[in-house]
């Protein structure tokens, strides 16, 4: 948008001498091709890893580069799939993930509607712990985590898996900020309509920022789906599994298969691409807004 | 009528606010002081110890296998940190000079690992970097004349190895704040200068280095505080079962607390990784605020 405004008054002042350092850039048309190189050497591991596990394990350990899979077998993926524990994996993701995402939000939600708009003793304190807890590492409460949960009987339950993932100070944080920059004006007119406070947070604030929800559910999907520290010392069992633990910790107790190890790492991580490739505008922002920057 | 309004709204914040409040007092400052306080006793993982004082502190500073794990902690955030943050300004430089669809397949190929769970970029990369049918080994092996390497076995190469892929992997994340930072430089600057008769490295070394300065700082911090709290790579390219000399500062709480069964132990190094990161944040956040005063 920019260049084509700037493009007419850029060719007046340029002397002609010096046109055709205009007409051909030589400096950017090689700053572009390493750019376009540089994204083919970073996403070859993942076609690579992708064309292996479409070949047959005869072709994978060949030991010469054939950069397309010809016979081309969808056999690891159906063993992945049919022989292995994936789908119960899967399913333990699937619903570890959800829960953490939907408990996640509506404590964060709540929290951030009362820190922003209600006025009640102890609100400063709360939002310094807050803040404070945005410093604090999770891996370095393992142990007592661990020790927690084991108490309460919940190490190897799906239960267990989510628990410790709900400490999540910056969807607060955020949720915080934007229902403070929603105008006064909407709240006011609501309240003369007998509006409680309730009503104000699932009319107004929540509907104007829905877009901050979307965005934060997506990432806090992708984050409990890839999480591996806390699901994989919460959970043995080979049933009560994430596909992330999984896919690592058991192996095929006939020798290495290279194409069936890739295509089940492949499936575990298709969902969050998926979701990446759907939503990428809005995992940006989200990646954005925790890091601090306003997208 | 004042008064019930005051008191709807208190019950409002209560409502609102117990969610969050539960799950932080349970799953948050519970664990917290649980873990200064197992830190003082000899407790096994799960069960009572005696007080023993600071004797795991002392334990600690004199256990050769602790400073390892400092040492390579340290090692591997200069080794992942430093690389990450210049390459993801210079990738944002390429990236953001393209226009349209070329631009957003570009980034999406140095962006798309970022999203992607821990098991699959480790299977990926065994699989590259293989030691018998690893495709890398052709550009590998000519340095060790002509013998393939395996790369996660020779203690030298360990570090350096997961650091590359841990950049391949995260750097995504950077790429997108710098051209976040990018885009908000004003493009009046750079017409500006030009007319001024500055070339492409004058632009660069007085407009867009001082005026990205401040997003480089957020990615060095920010990184270097992730990558303090390295795990899941690490510990999945040791495959498990390795000798110990590589290891970083959780996996060896993970080792003392979860393997050895020294829970008083583990907490002390937990400690020990709580305290460098909190110490660290608080100085990012004065870093940060102090930047924010200046504007």
């Amino acid at each position: 948008m920019n260049a084509s405004v700037t493009t007419p008054s850029e060719e007046l002042i340029v002397p002609a001498r010096r046109s055709w350092v205009r007409t051909f850039d030589h400096i950017g048309f090689i700053a572009t091709i390493l750019t376009a190189a540089g994204a083919v050497i970073w996403a070859f591991p993942l076609y690579w890893g992708l064309v292996t596990s479409l070949k047959p394990d005869a072709d994978v350990v060949k030991g010469s580069i054939v950069l397309y899979p010809s016979p081309f077998t969808l056999e690891a993926y159906t063993h992945a799939l049919f022989q292995t524990s994936m789908g119960v994996w899967y399913v333990n993701s699937l619903i570890t993930s959800v829960a953490t995402t939907i408990i996640v939000l509506i404590m964060a939600a709540g929290a951030g509607y009362a820190i922003s708009q209600l006025n009640f003793p102890g609100r400063r304190i709360l939002w310094w712990m807050i803040l404070a807890s945005f410093m604090v590492p999770i891996q370095a409460l393992i142990v007592t985590h661990f020790v927690l949960l084991s108490q309460f009987h919940l190490i190897n339950t799906l239960a267990g898996v989510v628990g410790p993932q709900l400490i999540a100070p910056v969807t607060v944080i955020i949720y915080k900020q934007f229902f403070d920059s929603v105008p006064r004006e909407l709240r006011e007119a609501a309240v003369v309509d007998g509006a409680n406070e309730f009503q104000l947070l699932f009319r107004i604030y929540l509907p104007v920022n829905w877009g901050i929800t979307t965005a934060l559910a997506i990432i806090t999907f992708i984050a409990a789906w890839n999480n591996f520290l806390w699901p994989f010392l919460a959970v043995t069992s080979q049933d009560k599994m994430n596909v992330t633990v999984g896919i690592t910790q058991v192996y095929d107790a006939f020798g290495v298969h290279y194409a069936r190890d890739l295509a089940t790492a492949i499936l575990g991580g298709l969902p969050v691409a998926v979701v990446y490739l759907i939503f990428q505008r809005r995992v940006t922002q989200a990646i954005m807004l925790s890091a601090g920057i306003k997208g | 009528m004042m008064l019930k309004s005051k008191r709807n709204e208190l019950l409002a914040a209560a409502v609102l606010m117990a969610p969050f409040v539960i799950i932080y007092g349970v799953l948050f400052v519970y664990p917290t002081l649980r873990m200064v306080q197992l830190s003082f006793t000899n407790a096994p993982l799960i069960g009572d110890g005696k007080f023993v004082g600071l004797d795991n502190f002392i334990r600690l500073s004199r256990d050769r296998l602790f400073s390892t794990a400092v040492w390579d902690t340290i090692y591997f955030v200069l080794l992942s940190v430093i690389p990450s943050t210049i390459f993801g300004l210079i990738i944002a430089l390429g990236v953001n000079r393209l226009k349209g669809w070329v631009q957003s397949v570009v980034l999406a190929c140095f962006f798309l690992p970022y999203i992607l769970p821990v098991s699959l970029v480790y299977r990926i990369w065994a699989w590259m970097l293989d030691k018998d049918f690893g495709i890398a080994q052709y550009a590998i092996a000519p340095f060790n004349g002509g013998v393939n390497i395996s790369i996660f076995r020779t203690i030298p190469l360990f570090m350096p190895a997961v650091g590359l892929i841990t950049v391949w992997w995260l750097i995504g994340f950077n790429v997108l704040l710098f051209i976040a930072g990018l885009r908000n430089i004003s493009k009046e600057l750079y017409e500006a200068s030009a007319l001024d008769g500055a070339g492409r490295w004058v632009q660069f070394t007085h407009i867009t280095w001082p005026l990205i300065w401040p997003v480089t700082v957020l990615v060095l911090t920010i990184q270097f505080i992730l990558q303090l709290k390295i795990f899941d790579q690490v510990y999945l390219f040791s495959d498990g079962g390795r000798a110990d000399a590589t290891m970083v500062m959780v996996q060896y709480i993970y080792k003392q607390a979860f393997q050895q069964n020294h829970g008083g132990l583990g907490a002390a190094a937990s400690l020990v990784l709580f305290l460098v990161i909190v110490i660290f944040s608080v100085l990012q956040f004065q870093l940060l605020k102090t930047r924010g005063g200046e504007k």
